[in-house]
C-alpha cells in the first residue's frame, strides 16, 4: 500500500546568462530560481496494482520515484509505504522495494553478471536456497542463461536491461519501481521486458509503478495511469476512461477491389470527413457524437466490394499529446 | 541478527572490489618500475646528505632506507591523493541513487570499497619491491625489524593507519556532495597532506616547530608511525602516544564523516533525471 499525501519539493537552481561577463558577475552574486519539482502530489496505490506514471520531461516523474524509494526528502507532505516513511526508514524500506533506473546501471562493469547478482544477494541477505530459486526463475523468464557469465561491459543494451531488471528482483521485493525500463530497446527486447513485467505482477502480485515515454508500454501493461505535469498530478484514472473521454473520433479504413465503386464516390454526410482516398483504399474520420460506428460502417460499405476494414481510435500517443495540450504542459 | 550476517554485504563489496582491482596487472607492473626508480633516487639523495654530515641526520641511513622502501612498497595503501573516481562520478551524475536504494549504510559501503581498492593495489605491488629491497646491500636495503614486538606493532599500526587514511578520504568524498566539483578539495589534499604525512620527506626531517605541530595531527598517525616503529625510530612512550593519537584520530574522523554524511544525505539532490 502506497500513500502519498501533499508531497512538495522545491529545488533551488543557480541561473546565469551566457557569456564571460555574466559568468564573472555570478562569482559575486548568484541568482537562484526556484523550481517546484513536486506540488501537492497525492495518490494512493493498492497492493498488486500496476500503474503507469506519465508526463513530459521535467514533469516530476523521477522526483516522485526518488521520494518513494527514499533517496529524496520532500520539503513537506507525507508518504507511507507499507508502514515505512521511505526517507526516514531508508534501510528498512529498501529491503521491500526494487528499483530500475533505465538510464543507470547497477551491474558492475568489469565482472560477469553473475558476480553482480551474488553481490546483490549478499546486500539483501537473501538465503542461498531462495537465491537459487529466484535466479532460476529469472534466468528462465528473461532468457539469461547464455549471458550470465559475460562481463556487463560486453552486453548489448537489451541484454543489459534484462539483467538490470533481474537484479532488482533477486530479493523478491513487494514493490517494483521502473523508471523508463524500455528506453532505447529494440522491439524484441521491449516485448520480452513487457511480458516479463506482466508476469511478475500477475504471478507474484508485485506492485509495479512504471514511468515511461513509450505509450505502448502503458497500453500493454497498465490499467491505471497517473498524469503529472509541472509537478502537479493532473489526472488519475484508467486508460480506457481517458480514451473515451478524450476522443470521440474514430478512423475507418476501407480497402476494396480496385476498379469497383468506391465509398468516396457518394458525398459524405455530416459527421464524416475524408482523410485519404486512393483507387483501392479510403480512410474516413467519423465523430461518434454524430454518427455511431455501426451506422458509419454500414453507410461506407453499402454496394462496395470490401476486401478489408479497420476501425481505429485515437492512438495512445495522440491521446497523450492532446492531454499535454489540454493541460498546457 | 548476528554480527556475521550483518557484515556479509560489506564483505561482499570488499570482495568484488578487490577482484576488480586485481585485474590491472600492467598498471601494477608500470607502478612497480616507477616506485623502484623513485625509491632509488630518494636514497641517492639521502646518501649524499649523509656523506656530508651524518650527525645532522635525525635518523640513521638504515632507518631511512627502511622508510623509503616501505613508502614505495605501500604507496598505494597510504597515498592520500588516490581517491576513488567512481565515487566522485556517482555523486556528480547521480549514480549514487543505486547505492542509496540498498538496505545498507552508505558510509560503510564507501569505506569498504576504498579499503578493498587499496588492498588490491598493494597486493599486486608490494611483494616485488619488498623482496628486492631485502637483498639490497646494507645500508641501502631493508633491514630486519628491531624486535618481534616492533614487527607486531608495525603490522597493527599499519592496519590502523590504513583505516585512518580511508576515514580522511571519506571527508573529501562527502564534501563533494556540497561542492559538486571534487577538484578543488582534491588538489589541496594531494599537495598539502602528502607533505604533512611524511610521504615526501619523513617527518623528523622537518623544522622543529612545524614538526611538533604535525605530530599532533592525524597526518603523523598515518604511514609515519608504522614505518618508524619498524626500524626502532619510534619506541617507548613515544610509541604509546602515537597509537593513542592514532586511535583518537580514527574515532574523530569517522565520527565527523558520519555526521557530515547524515547532513549531506538529508539535503542531497540526486543529480540527473
Amino acid at each position: 500500500m502506497i500513500e502519498l499525501n501533499r508531497i512538495c519539493k522545491t529545488f533551488r537552481v543557480a541561473q546565469r546568462s551566457a557569456g564571460m561577463r555574466e559568468a564573472a558577475k555570478a562569482l559575486f552574486r548568484r541568482t537562484y530560481s526556484e523550481i517546484h519539482a513536486l506540488q501537492d502530489v497525492s495518490f494512493c496505490i493498492g497492493d498488486g496494482e500496476m500503474v503507469g506514471y506519465i508526463g513530459p520531461n521535467g514533469a516530476g516523474k523521477s522526483s516522485t520515484i526518488k521520494v518513494m524509494s527514499g533517496i529524496l526528502t520532500p520539503d513537506s507532505g507525507s508518504c507511507v509505504i507499507d508502514g515505512c516513511v521511505p526517507w526516514r526508514d531508508r534501510q528498512a524500506h529498501a529491503a521491500n522495494i526494487g528499483v530500475v533506473f533505465g538510464q543507470r546501471s547497477q551491474l558492475w562493469w568489469d565482472v560477469p553478471v553473475i558476480d553482480s547478482f551474488e553481490l546483490i544477494r549478499d546486500i539483501y541477505r537473501v538465503d542461498e536456497g531462495l537465491y537459487r530459486q529466484s535466479l532460476d526463475e529469472l534466468t528462465e523468464l528473461l532468457d539469461l542463461s547464455s549471458i550470465l557469465r559475460t562481463p556487463t561491459r560486453q552486453l548489448s543494451l537489451g541484454q543489459r536491461m534484462r539483467c538490470e531488471i533481474a537484479a532488482s528482483l533477486i530479493h523478491r521485493p513487494r514493490i517494483l519501481f521502473l523508471d523508463e525500463p524500455t528506453i532505447g530497446l529494440d522491439a524484441v527486447s521491449k516485448l520480452a521486458v513487457r511480458d516479463f513485467i506482466r508476469r511478475i505482477n500477475r504471478e507474484r502480485g508485485t506492485t509495479v509503478i512504471l514511468t515511461t515515454h513509450d505509450m505502448q508500454d502503458i497500453e500493454a501493461l497498465t490499467e491505471r495511469i497517473i498524469l503529472i505535469g509541472r509537478g502537479r498530478i493532473l489526472l488519475d484514472g484508467t486508460l480506457d476512461a481517458l480514451k473515451a473521454r478524450h476522443s470521440t473520433l474514430r478512423q475507418i479504413t476501407v480497402a476494396f477491389t480496385a476498379g469497383t465503386p468506391s465509398p468516396a464516390d457518394r458525398p459524405l454526410p455530416a459527421g464524416f470527413s475524408l482523410i485519404s482516398a486512393s483507387e483501392d483504399r479510403v480512410t474516413v474520420a467519423i465523430d461518434t457524437e454524430i454518427v455511431s460506428v455501426s451506422d458509419a460502417i454500414e453507410g461506407l460499405t453499402r454496394g462496395v466490394d470490401v476486401r478489408d476494414l479497420s476501425v481505429a481510435g485515437q492512438s495512445t500517443d495522440e491521446l497523450v499529446v492532446s492531454l499535454y495540450e489540454e493541460f498546457r504542459i | 541478527m548476528t554480527a556475521g550476517r550483518g557484515l556479509r554485504p560489506y564483505l561482499s563489496f570488499f570482495r568484488i572490489r578487490f577482484l576488480c582491482g586485481m585485474q590491472y596487472r600492467t598498471a601494477a607492473l608500470a607502478g612497480i618500475a616507477t616506485q623502484f626508480a623513485w625509491g632509488a633516487m630518494n636514497l641517492l639523495a639521502y646518501r649524499a646528505f649523509y656523506a656530508a654530515d651524518p650527525s645532522a641526520f635525525p635518523m640513521t641511513l638504515e632507518q631511512i632506507s627502511c622508510y623509503v622502501w616501505f613508502n614505495q612498497a605501500f604507496l598505494t595503501l597510504f597515498m592520500l591523493w588516490f581517491l576513488d573516481a567512481d565515487i566522485f562520478a556517482a555523486i556528480r551524475d547521480g549514480g549514487v541513487a543505486y547505492e542509496l536504494i540498498r538496505p545498507l549504510d552508505l558510509y560503510r559501503i564507501w569505506f569498504v570499497k576504498n579499503l578493498a581498492t587499496r588492498a588490491a593495489k598493494v597486493t599486486l605491488r608490494c611483494l616485488p619491491i619488498l623482496v628486492v629491497a631485502c637483498v639490497l646491500p646494507k645500508p641501502y636495503g631493508l633491514t630486519l625489524p628491531v624486535s618481534a614486538a616492533a614487527f607486531l606493532l608495525f603490522l597493527v599500526t599499519m592496519l590502523l593507519a590504513l583505516v585512518l587514511v580511508v576515514a580522511f578520504c571519506m571527508l573529501i568524498y562527502i564534501t563533494t556532495f556540497y561542492t559538486m566539483n571534487p577538484l578543488g578539495v582534491r588538489i589541496v589534499a594531494t599537495s598539502m597532506c602528502e607533505f604533512l604525512c611524511g610521504a615526501i620527506v619523513p617527518i623528523p626531517f622537518m623544522p622543529d616547530g612545524l614538526r611538533r605541530v604535525i605530530e599532533l595531527t592525524p597526518f603523523a598517525a598515518m604511514q609515519n608511525l608504522p614505518f618508524r616503529i619498524y626500524s626502532g625510530d619510534i619506541a617507548g612512550t613515544e610509541l604509546v602516544q602515537g597509537i593513542v593519537l592514532q586511535l583518537f584520530w580514527i574515532a574523530a574522523l569517522i565520527l565527523l564523516g558520519r555526521l557530515m554524511m547524515r547532513h549531506a544525505l538529508r539535503r542531497v539532490v540526486v543529480q540527473g533525471g
